[in-house]
């Protein structure tokens, strides 16, 4: 697990940058199929409270994992505003509910700092590092976490 | 102009194989899947240099290929290589009988194949 | 080379449709309806697959292949009577000819006690030892022409050769040329040639087809004999051949007295014909041929259309014209026409919503795109259809197989072979059917002396049969055995809990209960009809198709499984509802019919349950929404409608939902490409709004809302 998943550059990995609240999280822009806006889900039954449903991303049926819920943060009712981070991960692609998308970042491995050892369960299923960027700390997402296993081996 | 070679065999593992044997020896290769088909080829396209031809087909067997071939004064003169699995001679003899100019005992390997194919072609 | 392992891939799709080819027309010959010709296409499938294998080195193959094609040839030439015995072999050896295959396939060897038993008993029937010279007859010989260009003794001192060379009329008549014959010998070594024209008559007696030249060929060469008479070999018989080879001395005692000989030996050959040296060629190669188009078109021309005239007349149909295309390039193409049909969809909705009057050149023109659509799909869909007929083909080994393994005596029937299915529904066919088919012989068909004694024949028959009926396909697999023994059944379900032993069940929802997972009945057999598994597990391999099972059986008289299914995978006729504000479909072949409740038709039962009072009978109501979450508190029944549906097995139920939409065929989504498998839903589809809508799973609704599936089942139960 030494190894990050991240995409090289002449100049390092680029990391896409996103806002969920208050606190900034990235994740490799080699995952990143496309960015679009919110539109209403078709609801799931019997699923868990962070899949949104599914919607129609040009035929093809897209699971939208709201990353908040996901991340055991405060959630709220999406609005056109949010936007939807169009990842691939694994073999799977899958839509990332956020609020914001803010930056693409370029940084080498050696920028990103281990996870700080917090209690929080969030902190240390997803967090694969951290990065301090201008005073600000951003969570490196590891999307391959973000699907729970059952889904995972589904696939 | 390289030589066109015209292939019989109902078997498409077959002229698959004659197809890559001989493409990549320079030849042009034209296919037909029985008989039939090979002398509607030969009416309908180019005039084959060189016609191989496998025995064992439906609707028109290599023997009443050849035959035919053999008997239409444009076609006479086109060699024919029979592809055969026996060596024992018997379907060879019939197959000269009927006018086949050579054979390729199959499995054939693509040097002797094509080797055939040249000792026959003018 | 990966080329080759493409032809490696043909080879083996080749061998399948020569497999199944090799099956019907043994099974034709075993049932005395075979002509010659389908006795030719057995030898001939027999043959190819040998020819193929013998290309690619699969020397087990090879070496089957060939004893088989020995026999089967005795018996296309009538030295071997197709006896039931004699049959009965064959078919066996086909089967292994086909474990062989699928062995090599894999890139395995068979286990030689899985094949050589087959091979010796296939062997008997015919000469062996004949064979035996044939078989080291046939062996791959390779012949490496880089040995004859490029010598490995290059040691070996030259030889002179004479070859007197006279060709017959027939070697012309074969295409042979002598010209050529003489280019090949130049091959070998240094030659020198003179041609003997003594025989040529005067042009006006000049027979067009006649060999009137003889050749003297004088070739120094390091090549042996044999080696020369390889060249002729294509000739021999169709002209005089002699070679007399003399060594020529090693230059060693005298290199002056070598030179001096073989310069005479080139002087003597030049002095003899000095005329025909330098081009033998054109005399027989221009001359002759012009003449046949000049001096004999009589007898030339007139042999070509009566040729041509008999071919036209065996011709029985034209070469198909097929193409053959990957499977992804028509996935592709059926994704995109689903697209389009969505598309449309969502167009016609668009153009509805705008306020277009029917009748308006936009609306005319938007039906006929419609209609358009309609037939695109229709014909796009029909690229994937193929016939049952290969899979109907496989079963008649298993029905071989369990009848010797259960000492019975049973025959397969088929009927509608022809009817077409999705190549999916064909794949995915194969091992529900397999087990059904076994479960026909094992436990339906009754031993044979137990047949005697109900006065049946003592050959049981699966009856295996194919139609289209209603836009889906129905299939049906029948004994003429017992029938289900109803007491036993029920009993063992009882036995096992899975229904309380008071329990009032008709002779048809009794016949159902095999269909209950954890049943079995005849233990003891499960190798044969089970391998572990039960019905039950049809019937979930038939329902994620989008199929039912359903059983009759009659006592004494045998057993029918009947399965509907769908034709494609790809699109479903469903009825759009809305429940709860989520909009759904119900796939159409579930629905019986749809009504809105009165008050005082729904009852309660129990705590939660509801039933509802149609027509004097009670069936269980779901509430849909409630079912799926989607809301909590119960629909009024009042304001809903009620979508009556008939699961599998033959149960009714009542799905209350809030309105109903319309009806329309869907573009199926798969859930499970980018999520997972969600309980009580079947799949997805996109509607006319873009939005996704969900095709519910009405079985799998039916059976957790009756409490048969356990909240484990449920992928979310430990989430995360």
């Amino acid at each position: 697990m030494s190894e990050m998943m991240t995409s090289p550059t002449p100049n390092g990995v680029e990391l896409m940058a996103f806002r969920i609240g208050a606190q900034e999280f990235c994740v490799d822009i080699v995952s990143v199929r496309e960015i679009r806006g919110w539109t209403p889900a078709t609801a799931l039954p019997h699923s868990p409270d962070f899949v949104r449903g599914v919607i129609n991303l040009r035929g093809v049926v897209l699971p939208i994992v709201d990353l908040a819920a996901r991340l055991g943060l405060a959630c709220v009712e999406p609005t056109s505003r949010h936007v939807i981070i169009v990842a691939q991960v694994g073999k799977q692609i899958v839509g990332l509910l956020v609020d914001a998308v803010s930056e693409i970042l370029t940084v080498t491995d050696d920028m990103v700092q281990p996870t700080p050892d917090v209690a929080s369960e969030m902190a240390k299923t997803f967090v694969r590092g951290v990065l301090a960027i201008n005073q600000r700390m951003i969570s490196l997402i590891a999307l391959d976490e973000i699907l729970p296993k059952t889904l995972r081996d589904a696939a | 102009m390289s030589k066109v070679i015209l292939t019989v065999d109902d078997s498409r593992t077959m002229r698959d194989m004659l197809n890559l044997a001989l493409v990549e020896a320079g030849y042009r290769v034209t296919q037909a899947v029985d008989g039939l088909q090979g002398l509607e080829m030969l009416c309908a396209a180019e005039t084959p240099d060189v016609i191989v031809t496998d025995l064992n087909m439906p609707k028109l067997d290599g023997f009443g290929f050849i035959e035919a071939v053999r008997k239409d004064a444009r076609f006479r003169a086109i060699p024919i290589l029979v592809l055969t699995t026996e060596s024992d001679g018997e379907k060879k003899n019939r197959a000269r009988q009927a006018g086949a100019t050579g054979w390729i005992v199959k499995p054939f390997d693509s040097l002797k194949l094509v080797e055939a194919i040249r000792r026959v072609a003018a | 080379m990966d080329t080759i392992e493409t032809i490696k891939l043909t080879f083996f799709q080749e061998c399948e449709e020569q497999l199944a080819e090799l099956e019907s027309g043994l099974l034709a010959m075993n049932e005395g309806a075979a002509d010659s010709e389908t006795v030719n296409a057995v030898f001939r499938a027999v043959h190819s697959i040998k020819g193929g294998a013998g290309a690619f080195k699969l020397d087990d193959l090879v070496r089957f292949a060939h004893i088989f094609e020995t026999t089967l040839d005795q018996i296309r030439i009538g030295q071997l009577p197709p006896s039931p015995e004699v049959m009965k072999v064959v078919l066996r050896t086909a089967d292994v000819l086909a474990d062989l295959v699928a062995a090599a396939r894999e890139g395995d060897r068979l286990d030689e006690a899985k094949w050589l038993p087959a091979l010796e008993e296939c062997r008997a029937l015919s000469d062996a030892s004949h064979d035996a010279i044939e078989l080291a007859d046939f062996q791959p010989v390779r012949v490496s022409f880089d040995d004859i260009d490029a010598p490995v003794a290059p040691a070996r001192p030259p030889r002179v050769f004479t070859i007197y060379f006279k060709p017959k009329r027939e070697l012309y008549a074969n295409a042979n040329e002598s010209v050529l014959l003489l280019r090949e010998l130049a091959r070998l070594g240094e030659m020198t040639v003179a041609c003997d024209a003594s025989a040529l008559p005067l042009l006006g007696e000049l027979d067009a087809d006649g060999a009137y030249f003889a050749w003297t060929v004088e070739l120094v060469t390091t090549r042996d004999e044999a080696e020369i008479r390889e060249v002729f070999e294509f000739v021999e018989g169709d002209c005089d051949l002699t070679i007399e080879g003399a060594a020529i001395p090693a230059p060693a005692p005298s290199d002056v007295a070598a030179l001096i000989r073989r310069v005479q030996a080139e002087m003597g050959a030049e002095s003899r014909a000095p005329a025909f040296v330098q081009r033998p060629a054109p005399v027989h190669a221009n001359a002759p041929l012009k003449l046949v188009a000049d001096a004999a078109p009589s007898e030339g021309r007139s042999a070509a259309p009566p040729a041509k005239a008999d071919i036209a007349k065996n011709e029985i149909a034209p070469p198909a014209a097929t193409i053959r295309v990957e499977f992804d390039r028509v996935d592709r193409l059926i994704n995109l026409v689903g697209e389009l049909v969505i598309n449309q969809a969502m167009l016609s909705q668009r153009i509805i919503e705008a306020g277009f009057a029917n009748g308006s050149a936009v609306t005319v023109g938007l039906d006929e795109l419609e209609q358009l659509t309609r037939e695109i799909q229709e014909s796009v869909m029909a690229i994937r259809a193929q016939p049952v007929k290969s899979l109907f083909q496989r079963m008649s080994r298993i029905v071989r197989e369990v009848a010797d393994a259960t000492g019975k005596s049973a025959r397969l029937k088929t009927e509608g072979e022809s009817t077409e299915i999705d190549k999916t529904v064909v794949e995915r066919l194969a091992d529900p059917l397999t087990h059904l088919i076994r479960n026909a012989i094992d436990h339906g068909l009754e031993a044979p002396h137990s047949r005697a004694a109900a006065g049946k024949l003592s050959e049981g028959i699966v009856r295996l049969s194919a139609a289209h009926r209603s836009g889906r396909v129905i299939i049906e697999v029948a004994d003429d055995g017992a029938g289900i023994d109803r007491a036993r059944v029920r009993d063992v379900a009882i036995g096992k809990g899975l229904i309380p032993a008071d329990a009032q069940l008709t002779d048809a929802e009794i016949d159902n209960l095999i269909f209950l997972p954890g049943f079995s009945t005849v233990s003891e057999l499960s190798n044969i009809s089970g391998r572990g598994v039960g019905m039950d597990v049809v019937k979930r391999s038939i329902q994620a198709l989008g199929g039912r099972i359903s059983i009759a059986s009659r006592p004494g008289k045998g057993s029918t499984f009947t399965m509907s299914l769908p034709l494609t995978l790809a699109v479903l006729d469903g009825m759009v509802v809305s429940t709860s504000g989520q909009t759904l479909v119900v796939p159409l072949t579930a629905i019986v019919e749809t009504l809105r409740p009165k008050s005082g038709d729904v009852h309660a039962l129990g705590s939660g349950a509801d039933v509802l009072a149609i027509r004097g009978s009670f069936v269980p109501l779901i509430d849909v929404g409630r079912a799926l979450g989607f809301r909590t508190v119960p629909a009024d029944p009042l304001t809903s409608v009620v979508i009556l549906i008939e699961t599998e097995g033959r149960a009714r139920n009542a799905l209350l939902v809030d309105t109903i939409q319309d009806q329309r065929q869907v573009v199926i989504k798969s859930l499970e490409a980018n999520y997972c498998h969600v309980p009580d839903i079947a799949a997805a589809t996109i509607l006319g709004d873009g939005r996704v809508a969900l095709i519910l799973d009405v079985d799998a609704l039916v059976a957790r809302s009756r409490g048969d599936v356990a909240p484990a089942d449920l992928p979310f139960a430990e989430a995360g």
